[in-house]
């Protein structure tokens, strides 16, 4: 990314403020986190998304110490944090329930983590102040928890676990109570938040949106396994296997075998004839591989158009978002492929409807070729 | 229409269980006893018409009221009652809680044979379970031969008929009444406040005085005011297990009624001991009005 201004993760002299060394967690029979090495960097807003028990709730416990790793070690600043109990370590986390004490003052929650740190009595005061002012929170000092809305509570949440100025802050599932609009202001907040504090903040999430939208770097989990790990846009633009193109928006994928490539350009054979593509590595002939490209990136016309790639088919159907249509195209092989528009006109002047034969284009840096 | 017929049904309930007799108890306490059946006076004349109610209502009077005032037995009884209900409800709070809270925290394909198994002894007549107390606590009991027997004591320990007998009987029949709200509070807590005041520094010990009490709280109070209120009158276990100097109000109302035969004065026993309760009552009814508030 390169409005980003640090990618500690570029540089192979930094090292990491936290490192996963080949980490496994076991509960009975069944293994939650399997075998995993990760590294995250100070400063970072790091997400791990993946479906609900792919392990990334599991990993993120095993770092607040909540739970213990079965195998491997957890290091945070050059120290293995295993024998730090989870009260004495230097990680603060903000629940998905929120967890905010019900008896207890807005102003009160706030403070609970700072009287018992060993911050003077007569400056927690000014430091919760500090607090309900960043979270412009400043004049609900004296409610409970269940006087405020859901909003101003995820904010009193974030207040309360950030208080202890952490080395490092977990975020379980943060905005999920939220509903959309108040979700996306949010993640905004949370970001200039991340910004001005400089502190490393892990967010755990089953919504792509949210952790493209915030992360600087995204890890996909699925089975206690990472993925991927990488910057939001190179998970979308360049996905390293079919389960992260496919879990990470919309995608197409046609399944063919390699008839001919060089290190720069290879043709897949499918049913539905030839793509040229142009692949990470050279294949040998005969590889079976997926070939992924977002409906986005597939034109639609109504003549055969000039493109390197170009299949003919019919509209099968139309899903109509507002901003965009998504137009379902069957091949004359039978398969769908989508394409997305820009509803850039009134949908009564749109260019084509059901059953109407177009042809589908795509250029040859438009797709990826995956072999996993 | 259907609405006012429903909530009719525990008026209706109320009224005829606990209104009308109270009305019948409150006269009796205002009438004169006397050597007849029923045996006090006046008796409701409805048949001498406008003037035998006249009549009737004249003869009405606090003396009895006045008479629990001046003999200080009544008075002592009431306090030494109070006394002992609390000293109970503060030892049944003590057993109870540990339990609930052991209860709570165990896997949860536990948690139903231990709710059963602290509903169980109710399946046992009350007080066929005090006369097993009789047996175990006598000074050739069970527990005395015990403790003979590993040698701790050597001469055996006079339980019953103490005060001790008592607390140790009511911690046992009431227990269930104490830890069932509790467990019910500490069951449906959310793990992660725990968690938070961890992830925020308490101590396991910390995180439990600064946040699993307070959030338990409103089970606590209906705990203590389940043991509480019952144990105020409590009859059966005082007079079973306590000695001469245990004085309950209960026993006092018993044989005030039955073995001095004097109705009026044991009316206005219990006249007074439900004004006493009625305090902790409605204070009650407040706490779990403010507890269903802030759930909302």
């Amino acid at each position: 990314m390169s409005n980003d201004p640090f990618q500690s993760w570029e540089d192979p002299q930094a090292t990491p403020l936290i490192r996963f060394e080949n980490v496994t967690k076991r509960f009975g029979d069944f293994t939650a986190v399997d075998n995993l090495t990760l590294d995250i960097y100070e400063k970072e807003f790091f997400a791990l998304l993946g479906a609900s028990g792919c392990g990334k709730t599991t990993l993120m416990r095993m770092l607040a110490g909540f739970e213990q790793p079965t195998e491997g070690r957890i290091i945070l600043g050059g120290q293995d944090i295993a024998p730090i109990p989870v009260n004495k370590r230097d990680i603060n986390m903000m629940f998905q329930s929120y967890a905010l004490f019900p008896h207890l003052t807005v102003a009160d929650n706030i403070a609970f983590g700072l009287k018992r740190s060993d911050m003077p009595a007569s400056e927690i005061a000014g430091r919760v102040e500090e607090m309900l002012k960043m979270v412009q929170l400043s004049q609900f000092a004296k409610r409970k928890p269940h006087q405020i809305s859901g909003g101003q509570r995820q904010r009193v949440a974030l207040a309360r676990s950030l208080a202890k100025n952490p080395k490092v802050l977990l975020l379980d599932e943060p905005l999920a109570a939220l509903d959309k609009k108040l979700r996306q202001e949010t993640q905004f907040e949370l970001m200039d938040i991340q910004e001005k504090l400089g502190t490393t903040f892990m967010i755990v999430t089953h919504d792509q949106e949210e952790a493209m939208t915030v992360a600087s770097r995204v890890a996909v989990m699925n089975a206690g396994i990472i993925k991927q790990i990488a910057t939001p846009d190179a998970i979308y633009e360049r996905p390293n296997s079919t389960y992260v193109a496919d879990f990470i928006g919309e995608v197409n994928l046609i399944t063919g075998k390699i008839a001919s490539g060089t290190e720069k350009s290879c043709k897949i054979a499918w049913e539905g004839g030839t793509i040229t593509a142009q692949p990470r590595e050279k294949l040998a002939k005969g590889t079976e591989v997926r070939f992924a490209i977002r409906p986005e990136k597939v034109a639609i016309s109504a003549k055969k158009p000039a493109a390197t790639n170009a299949v003919q088919g019919k509209v099968h159907d139309i899903a109509y978002l507002g901003n965009i249509s998504t137009y379902h195209v069957q091949t004359e092989t039978g398969q769908i492929i989508k394409a997305q528009l820009a509803n850039a006109q009134r949908l009564s002047r749109r260019s084509f409807t059901w059953e109407d034969s177009v042809w589908l284009s795509w250029t040859d840096t438009a797709g990826i070729v995956l072999t996993e | 229409m259907r609405r006012a017929l429903v909530i009719s049904i525990p008026y209706l309930w109320l009224i005829a269980l606990f209104l009308i007799p109270f009305g019948i108890v409150l006269k009796i306490s205002l009438s004169d006893p006397q050597v007849s059946i029923p045996p006090y006076t006046p008796h409701f004349d409805l048949s001498a018409g406008w003037a035998g109610i006249k009549d009737f209502f004249s003869k009405l009077d606090f003396e009895n009221f006045i008479w629990l005032t001046e003999d200080d037995l009544y008075w002592k009884a009431y306090l030494s009652s109070l006394r002992i209900a609390f000293i109970s409800t503060i030892l049944t709070l003590m057993v109870g809680f540990p339990i609930a809270y052991s209860m709570a925290q165990a896997p949860t394909e536990w948690q139903p044979t231990l709710m059963m198994l602290i509903i169980l002894p109710f399946w046992t007549s009350f007080l066929i379970r005090v006369y097993a107390w009789m047996g175990i606590l006598s000074s050739e009991g069970f527990l005395n031969q015990f403790l003979m027997w590993t040698g701790l004591i050597s001469a055996p320990l006079q339980i019953i008929n103490t005060d001790w007998a008592v607390f140790i009987a009511i911690v046992y029949t009431y227990l269930p009444f104490m830890v069932l709200p509790i467990y019910a509070t500490l069951e449906k807590l959310d793990p992660s406040y725990t968690e938070a005041a961890l992830d925020l520094g308490c101590t396991r010990s910390q995180a439990f005085w600064s946040v699993t009490i307070p959030l338990s709280k409103s089970g606590v109070i209906a705990g203590c005011f389940l043991v509480f209120i019952p144990v105020v009158g409590e009859f059966v276990i005082p007079s079973l297990l306590g000695g001469s100097k245990t004085l309950m109000i209960g026993k006092v109302l018993w044989d005030e009624f039955f073995s001095n035969r004097d109705w009026p004065v044991a009316s206005a026993v219990a006249v007074v001991l439900l004004l006493i309760l009625i305090i902790p009552i409605v204070l009650f009814q407040k706490q779990q009005e403010r507890a269903q508030e802030a759930d909302t």
